[in-house]
């Protein structure tokens, strides 16, 4: 039996009861009694409800009732308590609070029911008058309105300018001056948002929530009802998928917690796919890059601007021009960011939120800059390599890209590709190649875990984080097995329960490396203390040893001098009769370590499409992926996640496109007939490379994170291809055949 | 209760022959999860545009979205909770965990109906033949390339037998 489980690819734990149907998700979750809410939707944009009749849906036999903003208690009045640890400044959306629109697809009603038909059928008995305001959604017609948006929202940074950019694009040998613009997304995971909320006896709430993390969902609760803490329970054992979609409590929760509250009944509100589109969304972002360069290729200035919108209540601001000042050697930067109010829902962090599309524009930039220069893309990339994030003055903490743009382009055989656009031919097929960087934050945050070891030689360790299909529970469980050096069945990982120790929001690539660390050292606690015991036994040969002095394996303790001498931890129990071992750990990052450098991980992104040459179709034929994300935990999961990543890119690169239409200021394609996402014949071949990378600065295991680097410039590198397919310039995406023609 | 009719129906599901009376505007779907409490099968937009409600109807795939509970009347209804034997996996469920085919899981179910049902209308040859016919199941977590390779192997493996 080997106990060494870390970087394995071993199969997921949460694998059988996924394919069995086992796994149960929010709205899966039934209680004897259980009431159905449906939400009905303002069909307005702004303006005010002028009058609200229920009087039918109400007269139906087994509608429980309809809350709106007539009936529905005031809840907290400050804003501070509406604010989620994923919570942009400005003042929260408030569900019923008032007779206001602020967006379209706002709640404006909860039909409760006996059965989800009922529910249904009800809502569309109840008749809503409006008195109808103009509003403003189209971000291109708005721009004069732009602002700086300003106060601390956890992970942004303001943009950073360094050096003379004016003067050094002036003096600059070439010059590009581009615009790139790209459309909203939806993160649409499978799963639809939904909250069960069961009122407990002793009024006390357990709540069943689609949430990226449990914590959140249950101070939302308590700050918004005003109940303690204590007396509410976040549940989440499994999530549909995410992708950011769950890191803010969403209306579904409120209206489940006011219906369960008021009517002292269990109440499930499920969302519809069409109100999967009313909540958050990734924000158009209207992009500016000015490149300058010597004629050897030398990156002399660069300006990075963005407008990107908002919501009239909240400052939406996410990290979109800042990779501008980070990836490349070059003294002079100017970064801009500016945000613009419109009458719609505050976007939404979306997978690699503001990086997915500022490495987009910069990258196709690049490309750009590569062809005017006559140089290679890639060697443009090399030529202004970096070693120090210059936005910083700091060094990266570790940097292989280099390995990552040798091992890609060797995969990919970029070296037998002919520069010149429209010169490789298959069939009615344009082929081309490009290729594009990428680049993510590295990040720990404070996490806690708990552990207990029974006499039998069963662990079970637990943190209130989440798994939205990332793997958690089985990198938790590979750390603890391999720490303990317990086989991986005898390892029980738990999550997604606000009784559990404290983890923050499962978002921005931390959870590995923070929940990680947390697993790691309260095994080491318990390792530390079965040590202990282990010398106390009689005529113990581990008298005096020091942990450096054994191993962990096995389900033993074994001395290291002496491999033959070992104990085994069940042993060790039964005879200090023990019957079980609980620790707790709290592991906060090592600031004084880290704040000297920059951290990041990256990725080097080749991609072939093939455009036909009549139709302007464009197939993804091949994506290598080399990534230089630190030690990877699971080289399964791990696999799988870029892989995800790669083809969110090949989504966004051709597909992905909420529409508004802005007579009405609604995403009109609000569904998954209309909102093309990649389908299984989207997607060809993907490979994906792990360059080897150490790192002791990022996180105590060297963890740095994989949820966003897969995505991040995959579309640059599609829309490089592109470009190098059929010579046309597309600075928009989705890239779609009318673009192309 | 509202006055919604309702007919009595007899569904033999996952083996079990079942004798049930559902209101007439209730879906197949909205049947298992909401009243059976099968809730393997998943409901992901509730208008046959992403595959996650899939389950094998008669052994052919459908989107129990789509449908209302009382035109099966006598019908053969396997779910996931129906798909292995006991406690023994179907080769299709084994290989999913072996390729890693799937990540949230949520799009799971309806993929391993999905690709029992392709396996048994025998119309899907190639791999090109596999992408287009497993393309009405939307896994949003992006694991098509190892869908692909459970449902080749599965592919292989009838063609074997």
């Amino acid at each position: 039996m080997a106990t060494d489980f870390i970087g394995k690819p071993k199969n997921r734990v949460d694998g059988r009861v996924k394919v069995t149907g086992k796994a149960q998700y929010t709205a899966e979750f039934h209680v004897p009694g259980l009431t159905h809410g449906v939400v009905i939707s303002s069909a307005v944009a702004k303006g005010k409800i002028s009058k609200i009749d229920t009087s039918k849906a109400l007269a139906l036999d087994g509608v429980l009732q309809v809350f709106t903003h007539e009936n529905t208690p005031k809840q907290a009045w400050l804003d501070l308590s509406y604010k989620d640890m994923d919570a942009p400044p400005g003042s929260p959306f408030r569900p019923l609070q008032d007779n206001k629109i602020r967006f379209s697809m706002q709640p404006v009603a909860l039909v409760v029911a006996e059965t989800p038909e009922l529910a249904r059928y009800a809502a569309m008995l109840v008749e809503i008058s409006y008195t109808e305001e103009s509003f403003e959604t189209k971000l291109i017609d708005n721009l004069d309105r732009n602002f700086a948006g300003k106060g601390w929202r956890a992970g942004y940074e303001p943009p950073k300018s360094r050096g003379d950019f004016k003067e050094a694009y002036e003096q600059a040998a070439v010059k590009l001056d581009v615009e790139y613009f790209h459309g909203a997304e939806h993160h649409n995971p499978m799963e639809m948002h939904a909250s069960v909320v069961i009122y407990e006896e002793d009024g006390g709430l357990t709540i069943y929530d689609k949430t990226q993390g449990v914590k959140n969902s249950q101070h939302y609760v308590a700050m918004v009802f005003g109940i303690s803490r204590s007396k509410i329970r976040v549940l989440s054992p499994f999530v549909g998928g995410a992708f950011g979609s769950a890191l803010r409590p969403q209306y579904q929760l409120f209206l489940a917690t006011l219906a369960a509250l008021e009517l002292k009944r269990p109440v499930k509100v499920e969302l519809s796919r069409q109100q999967m589109f009313s909540f958050g969304h990734r924000p158009i972002t209207i992009q500016r890059l000015m490149l300058g360069a010597s004629a050897d290729g030398t990156l002399t200035a660069i300006r990075h601007s963005a407008y990107s919108e908002t919501s009239r209540f909240e400052n939406y601001m996410e990290n979109v021009v800042n990779w501008s000042g980070k990836m490349y050697k070059c003294e002079n930067v100017e970064e801009v960011y500016k945000l613009v109010k419109l009458d719609m829902y505050t976007p939404l962090d979306m997978r690699a939120p503001g990086g997915a599309t500022g490495v987009y524009a910069l990258e196709c930039a690049m490309d750009e800059l590569a062809y005017a220069l006559k140089m290679d893309p890639l060697q443009l990339r090399l030529k202004n390599y970096t070693d120090e994030d210059m936005s910083k003055g700091k060094p990266f903490s570790s940097k292989e890209l280099l390995a990552c743009y040798r091992q890609g382009a060797e995969r990919f055989g970029w070296e037998k590709r002919n520069p010149e656009p429209r010169s490789m031919k298959e069939g009615h097929n344009y082929v081309g190649w490009g290729m594009a960087t990428g680049i993510w934050d590295a990040m720990q945050v404070p996490a806690r875990c708990q552990a207990v070891l029974s006499v039998d030689g069963k662990l079970k360790v637990s943190s209130a984080t989440a798994d939205i299909g990332t793997g958690t529970y089985t990198i938790m469980t590979q750390i603890a097995a391999e720490t303990l050096g317990l086989p991986l069945e005898n390892v029980e990982a738990k999550l997604g329960d606000s009784s559990m120790p404290f983890a923050f929001i499962e978002g921005g690539s931390t959870t590995a490396a923070s929940v990680g660390t947390a697993v790691k050292y309260v095994c080491d606690k318990i390792a530390e203390n079965l040590l202990k015991e282990a010398a106390k036994m009689e005529n113990s040969p581990f008298c005096g040893a020091d942990m450096e002095d054994v191993v962990f394996e096995d389900g033993t303790i074994r001395l290291k001098r002496e491999p033959a001498v070992s104990v085994a931890i069940t042993e060790i129990m039964r005879n200090r009769g023990l019957h079980s071992i609980k620790k707790k750990s709290t592991v906060v990052p090592n600031m004084l370590k880290q704040k000297s450098y920059a951290r990041n991980t990256h990725s080097a992104v080749f991609a072939e499409v093939k455009v036909d040459e009549d139709l302007g179709t464009i197939k993804v034929t091949r994506v290598v992926s080399a990534v230089a994300g630190g030690r990877i935990l699971n080289a399964k999961t791990a696999h799988s996640q870029i892989l995800g990543g790669v083809v969110w890119g090949i989504s966004m690169a051709l597909e992905e496109d909420s529409f508004m239409d802005h007579n009405f200021g609604r995403f009109i394609n609000h569904d998954l007939e209309k909102y093309h996402m990649a389908v299984n014949a989207d997607i060809n071949d993907i490979e994906v490379i792990f360059v080897k990378e150490e790192d002791k600065v990022v996180s105590p295991m060297g963890v740095k994170g994989l949820g966003e680097i897969g995505l991040v410039g995959v579309a640059s590198a599609i829309g490089n291809a592109v470009y190098h397919a059929t010579g046309r310039r597309v600075r928009n995406l989705p890239i779609t055949p009318d673009k192309v023609m | 209760m509202s006055s919604i009719s309702k007919e009595k129906i007899t569904l033999k599901i996952n083996g079990t022959e079942q004798q049930l009376e559902v209101e007439v505007w209730t879906s197949l779907l909205d049947l298992l999860r909401e009243q059976l409490h099968l809730t393997g099968t998943k409901k992901g937009c509730d208008h046959g545009q992403c595959g996650a409600c899939t389950l094998l109807l008669d052994g052919k795939r459908i989107n129990s979205c789509l449908t209302l509970a009382v035109m099966h009347d006598g019908s053969e209804i396997t779910t996931i909770e129906g798909i292995a034997n006991g406690d023994e996996l179907h080769p299709v469920q084994q290989a999913f965990i072996e390729h890693d085919a799937f990540q949230c899981g949520y799009c799971t179910p309806g993929q391993i109906c999905s690709t029992i049902g392709l396996i048994n209308e025998g119309k899907a040859k190639t791999l090109d033949d596999i992408r287009d016919l497993m393309s009405g199941n939307v896994c949003r977590c992006g694991a098509y390339s190892n869908i692909v390779k459970v449902v080749q192997e599965a592919l292989e493996r009838s063609e074997q037998a």
